[in-house]
């Protein structure tokens, strides 16, 4: 199942990254900031007005922000 | 020995690396650019327990050294001794956030690989503890092989033992670097996990205070709602609290010209004075008040963590015109001034993204455009309220920026689909953790930020009014001739009003937009310039520029200029940012092309709408 579709504040581990789907640099930056196979993610806030874009997980201690289509290129299984 | 001692400060974006940078070096810092990149370069003067003074340059935050950014590749460059006309650093100051150590050490490593002299500064770790993490300093020392020192910048806590660990590291900074063993991504990340893990005490489960603010802040329906609530008290706040300061000015300036009057014999000196520099300059330093209000609320947005989740919250629209939340901070501060809104861009990493960015930012309506809007707008609309708490004239403002952002909408989208198409960009950024700002910290940016607004008016406006001044009264009127008619600006202004006449123009009016291509701002002492030395009677050169456009404009006249200076690209120093930014002529020809027949026309419309109506 992908980033997208999880389950609200529910812990996450990815699985899998597929990381031609995502631009060089994006793939880096997310790499940079721990995004990546292994590590634990939460969903943790949705975008405005019901839209689903863009996403915030938390990773760590850490709040990232993301597009809807980078987290369906991240693969997950509830951790 | 008289070699120049630096020591750099290193870090992750976000670990309070510039806090700390000016709680160390106080407000004597130095604001530069690095040579031939972009990217600014930040030094300030360090003292040493021993009374001596180090260079400390304050490098841009990374994540890593396989720089993604230029930012980036300037910080690998210098600490690897690489970047030319920058030497080596003698000691490292790597900055970690406390509360997030586990992701700030894997790009320590990488650091700590160097083998340069390296202390680590534990940065903000009362916030660590507000969030119920407790850290041991001297395992992390251990784990890490260098000196750690807790600090707390915002309460200039640690700061001496760091110092001091700085002069020690410091001492070692002519021994050979011991280069590490060099690790894999995967493998820093483990090894920063088990340091984490042994340097951690005991850690509380309970959510961190950013849950709680941000389940508020950014919930989809109250955080957009509250976005604009604040952006419209912003605005509300930049007319209404800046008034007394404003009118102190004012009144100051006014002493100011009455004493040289009382105290020089009339003639070319009094004139030049009275008329040409104080009205000029004066004019333009009354807003002064309005421009630290502005910039105040962009720091504190900035520095309490609050301008990323403004970018989230704001993603998802500008991904509507093909833009991210990414462009959403650099146009923001384009509301104060498109010259840092424009350098501010340099943070967006898609360059399609960013030349959109820079090229619609000159329509966010900045704090030049504020002394043009204030004069007509206290001139031509009437001071009354439409609300509780609402004037009209407040919201004649908030009607120009709307117009503004609408306009560089449209434009972002028209230019997506035609010169900048390209993939669908991104939007990845780290939000910040909430701190309340630190005064001082505010203190010092409103200080840099008021100085190059004084530093324009005192050298550009001042050159640009004189020259005007100069022009408009010379060669002199004769009998029964008006000066404006007689003068050399006279004559320019009668060559550009054909073509503006049609869009409700009057003479003053081009004749002020000649000068105001320096800087918007120039248009209000040009004008008052103008009257003052055209000024048939007494009475009339005694009242300011708002009442003399009050008693001579028409109301579609007056909203035409509004609506002119809502596009019009009347900036050298935009022109010159953007053609730096760009490395080139033909984006900002592009730039100034566009933006001119955008103004033309929508102050045409505004005109005919508004003489339509019987305005």
């Amino acid at each position: 199942m992908t980033l997208d579709g999880f389950e609200h504040e529910k812990a996450a581990r990815i699985v899998a990254v597929d990381w031609a789907a995502l631009a060089e640099d994006e793939g880096k930056r997310l790499k940079a900031l721990g995004v990546d196979e292994g590590a634990e993610i939460a969903v943790i806030h949705r975008g405005i007005f019901g839209a689903r874009d863009p996403l915030a997980i938390r990773i760590g201690r850490m709040t990232i922000a993301l597009r809807r289509s980078h987290a369906l290129a991240i693969e997950v299984e509830p951790a | 020995m008289s070699r120049k001692r630096t020591a750099a400060l290193v870090g992750n974006p976000n670990s309070g690396k510039s806090a700390l940078f000016n709680a160390l070096t106080g407000a004597r810092q130095k604001i530069a650019n690095y040579p031939g990149v972009t990217v600014e370069r930040k030094a300030g003067r360090l003292t040493l327990p021993s009374g001596e003074p180090v260079e400390l340059i304050d490098l841009p935050g990374s994540y890593s050294f396989d720089a993604a950014s230029p930012d980036e590749e300037v910080t690998r460059k210098v600490v690897h001794g690489e970047f030319e006309g920058e030497p080596l650093p003698e000691v490292i100051v790597l900055v970690l956030d406390a509360a997030n150590l586990e992701q700030h050490l894997v790009f320590a490593q990488e650091v700590l690989e160097l083998g340069r002299p390296t202390v680590v500064a534990l940065n903000m770790v009362d916030l660590a503890e507000r969030d119920g993490l407790t850290l041991d300093p001297a395992a992390l020392s251990e784990a890490l092989g260098v000196p750690v020192v807790p600090t707390v910048a915002v309460r200039r806590k640690g700061l001496a033992d760091l110092s001091a660990a700085i002069a020690e590291a410091e001492s070692h900074a002519d021994e050979e670097a011991h280069k590490r063993w060099h690790l894999t991504l995967p493998e820093r990340r483990l090894s920063a996990k088990h340091i984490a893990r042994a340097a951690i005490l005991s850690k509380s489960t309970r959510h961190t205070i950013e849950n709680g603010i941000d389940r508020v802040l950014l919930n989809p329906w109250i955080g957009p709602v509250i976005l604009f609530g604040l952006l419209f008290v912003i605005f509300q706040a930049v007319f209404a609290w800046a008034t007394p300061f404003a009118d102190a000015l004012e009144a100051g300036v006014g002493a100011i010209s009455g004493l040289v009057t009382d105290t020089l014999p009339p003639g070319f000196a009094r004139d030049f004075l009275t008329e040409g520099v104080l009205a000029g300059v004066g004019s333009v330093v009354v807003f002064l008040p309005q421009i630290v209000i502005l910039f105040f609320f962009i720091l504190v947005m900035e520095a309490s963590g609050y301008m990323a989740r403004a970018a989230f919250l704001m993603d998802r629209l500008m991904a509507g015109v093909g833009l991210s939340g990414k462009s959403f901070i650099p146009l923001l501060s384009s509301f104060a001034c498109a010259i840092p809104g424009i350098m501010a861009t340099r943070s967006i990493p898609d360059p399609k993204d960013r030349l959109t960015t820079i090229l619609i930012a000159p329509m966010m309506t900045c704090s030049a455009r504020l002394p043009v809007y204030a004069v007509i707008i206290a001139a031509v609309i009437p001071q009354t309220s439409v609300g509780p708490g609402i004037g009209l004239q407040g919201l004649v403002l908030f009607a120009l920026y709307i117009a503004g952002i609408l306009g560089a909408m449209v434009v972002a989208l028209v230019l997506r689909k035609t010169v900048t198409s390209g993939a669908a960009s991104g939007f990845i950024m780290e939000m910040p953790r909430y701190q309340l700002p630190r005064i001082k910290d505010l203190a010092i940016g409103l200080w840099q930020r008021a100085w190059v607004f004084l530093r324009r008016a005192g050298t550009i406006i001042f050159t640009v009014t004189i020259v005007l001044w100069l022009m408009l009264s010379f060669p002199k009127a004769q009998e029964g001739e008006s000066q404006m008619d007689a003068s050399v600006a006279g004559r320019i202004a009668d060559g550009l009003h054909p073509v503006l006449e049609p869009i409700g123009f009057n003479r003053e009016m081009s004749l002020a937009l000649v000068p105001a291509m320096a800087a918007r701002e120039v248009a209000v002492s040009a004008l008052a310039t103008t009257y003052a030395v055209d000024a048939k009677d007494e009475d009339l050169a005694a009242s300011g520029v708002t009442d003399k456009i009050a008693a001579l404009w028409s109301l579609p006249t007056a909203l035409a200029f509004l609506a002119w200076f809502v596009f019009a690209p009347q900036c050298i120093s935009t022109i010159a940012v953007a053609r730096r930014e760009t490395n080139g002529w033909k984006w900002p020809a592009f730039m100034i092309g566009y933006l001119f027949a955008l103004a033309y026309v929508f102050a045409g419309l505004t005109f005919w709408i508004a003489t339509a109506l019987g305005l």
